[in-house]
């Protein structure tokens, strides 16, 4: 086994009387995609937070490129990005000028070179000088999605990022993450409630319930194993019946 | 603390009033009208000139000092609620920024601001008024910059009240000032006041001066002592401030409200 990117051990995050993250362990490794999946509620977003930071750990222990995240949580997310639907890019600032800030809080080098390159990867070049507020939530998603490589980060963290996309974009998103992860040796680690995308993008899948993981593997042998015709179906398997 | 970062969120503030009509307009918008009520306010009783001591023409100048603290207080509050009302606190959070890189970047965002409101109001009273703040010579420097500091304390107190009680807070980020107003002495001396106020007035820093604004108009002359204690408060109540906000934003990212802000 390469070394691991992230790697978590015993992770639990008690919010007063509820366990949000029960006791969760798994690691991500280079160039591979980990879906997070599970029910609302699961605690998907919670364990992305923790990772990233914004959320304390009850207790557990998160380790990025090998360094404790508590101690060095600067170095660490310097070379991480995250993008979530639910948090946008100031309203009343143009595309490129989001970008703009995004590569100045990184430090990035040869910044406007880079902030082409993402622009073209989602394919908003036509819209940098467009305001965010005028921006279709897919067009905004896209942005999200340009901010959080415009660092060139080792591992990114998307929530959920292609729940506003539409059938075209975000198979053109999909097949742009896969080439990512490939060329760059990118980890991602990936939320989504569409079953279909994650069978198809994901190399390995955590399978979250009431915050505790009781399922994972490569998406094959967790359909197989419970016994689904796919994935779909093993997720309602779960979500009715609290277990495969 | 990385300047590439502070000035990450400067331009990002920057780029907000470079295009916006609307938050232009409020940065002139109250003092103007300020100046304009308490301008002619100032015009009327000087009618009485005979009557009433020579610093009630003072009014132009105490506004203009309490509007550089007010400004400053609120250059820290509201280009935060900018940030949460643009929901993007979680993409600036995510990144290598920390809470002190943030909350210096918002002081330097209000510090700039202010400096341009500052200058307009300034011109301005001399224009209408010929009221001249430099009257008040090489004073005016320290003074400033004690209401700049005493603005930035309770702008930062405010953000990290709003941080761990979310919006219902938001007031705070415009009222809070002003519940120093009474007990600073702004339009009348600290003598007027019950005597329980009055030892209140001593702890808070911008009562020295506007107590020292009056005595240089009066007389020529102001405590350097009073002003040094005024600096030495300060000094106290802005470090405080700081720990509070870094206790505060670790109890939100414990209790898990960092990620829930805004919604
Ligand atoms: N700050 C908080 N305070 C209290 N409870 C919280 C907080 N954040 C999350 N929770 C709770 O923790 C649990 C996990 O939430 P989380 O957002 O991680 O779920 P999720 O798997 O991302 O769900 P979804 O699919 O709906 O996005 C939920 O029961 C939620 O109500
Ligand atoms: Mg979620």
């Amino acid at each position: 086994m390469p070394e691991a990117v992230v790697e978590i051990k015993g992770l639990t995050k008690d919010f007063k009387t509820l366990r949000a993250v029960d006791d969760v362990s798994f690691c991500i490794y280079p160039g591979e995609i980990l879906g997070l999946l599970g029910p609302n509620g699961a605690g998907k977003t919670t364990i992305i937070h923790m990772i990233l930071g914004l959320t304390t750990p009850t207790s557990g222990e998160i380790r990025m490129f090998g360094c404790d995240l508590k101690k060095t949580r600067q170095a660490c997310v310097q070379n991480a990005n995250f993008s979530s639907t639910y948090v946008s890019m100031p309203n009343s600032l143009t595309v490129k000028e989001c970008l703009k800030v995004f590569a100045r809080l990184y430090k990035v080098k040869n910044r406007n070179k880079r902030i082409t390159e993402v622009l073209n990867i989602f394919e908003i070049e036509d819209i940098q000088n467009h305001m965010v507020r005028t921006l279709s939530s897919g067009q905004q998603t896209r942005l999200n999605l340009a901010k959080s490589l415009i660092n060139s980060p080792k591992i990114l963290l998307l929530d959920e990022p292609t729940a506003s996309l539409d059938p075209d974009i975000a198979d053109k998103t999909r097949t742009m993450l896969r080439s990512i992860t490939r060329e760059r040796n990118i980890s991602i680690l990936y939320t989504s409630h569409n079953m279909k995308e994650m069978e198809e993008i994901s190399d390995r899948l955590i399978f979250l319930h009431h915050g505790k993981i009781i399922a994972q593997g490569k998406p094959k042998e967790v359909i197989k194993n419970y016994r689904g015709k796919n994935l779909e179906e093993v997720f309602l398997k779960v979500a009715r019946e609290g277990h495969p | 603390m990385k300047p590439h970062r502070l000035g990450a969120l400067f331009m990002r503030h920057l780029y907000l009033y470079r295009r916006s009509v609307p938050r232009l307009v409020e940065m002139f918008y109250w003092p103007l009208l300020d100046l304009l009520v308490w301008g002619f306010i100032t015009v009327y009783l000087s009618q009485f000139r005979q009557t009433l001591p020579g610093f009630v023409t003072f009014f132009i100048g105490a506004l203009i000092l309490w509007d550089i603290l007010f400004r400053s207080h609120q250059g820290i509050s509201v280009s935060f609620l900018e940030d949460i009302w643009s929901k993007n606190l979680l993409n600036l959070f995510a990144s290598p920024l920390s809470a002190m890189e943030y909350i210096s970047a918002l002081m330097l965002v209000g510090l700039f601001k202010l400096v341009i409101t500052a200058t307009v109001m300034t011109l301005l009273a001399w224009v209408f008024y010929s009221f001249n703040i430099f009257l008040l010579g090489f004073s005016l420097i320290p003074f400033a910059l004690n209401l700049i500091i005493m603005g930035w304390t309770i702008g930062i107190i405010t953000t990290a009240i709003i941080l761990r009680f979310g919006q219902e807070a938001e007031v705070l980020a415009w009222a809070l000032g002003f519940l120093f107003m009474p007990i600073s002495a702004v339009f009348y001396p600290v003598s007027v006041l019950p005597s329980f106020l009055q030892t209140l007035a001593k702890a808070i820093p911008a009562s020295y001066v506007f107590e020292g604004m009056r005595g240089i108009l009066n007389s020529g002359t102001f405590s350097s002592a009073q002003l040094l204690r005024a600096f030495g408060l300060n000094a106290l109540y802005i470090s405080l401030a700081f720990l509070f906000f870094r206790w505060n934003f670790k109890v939100v990212k414990k209790k898990g409200l960092l990620v829930r802000i805004g919604e």
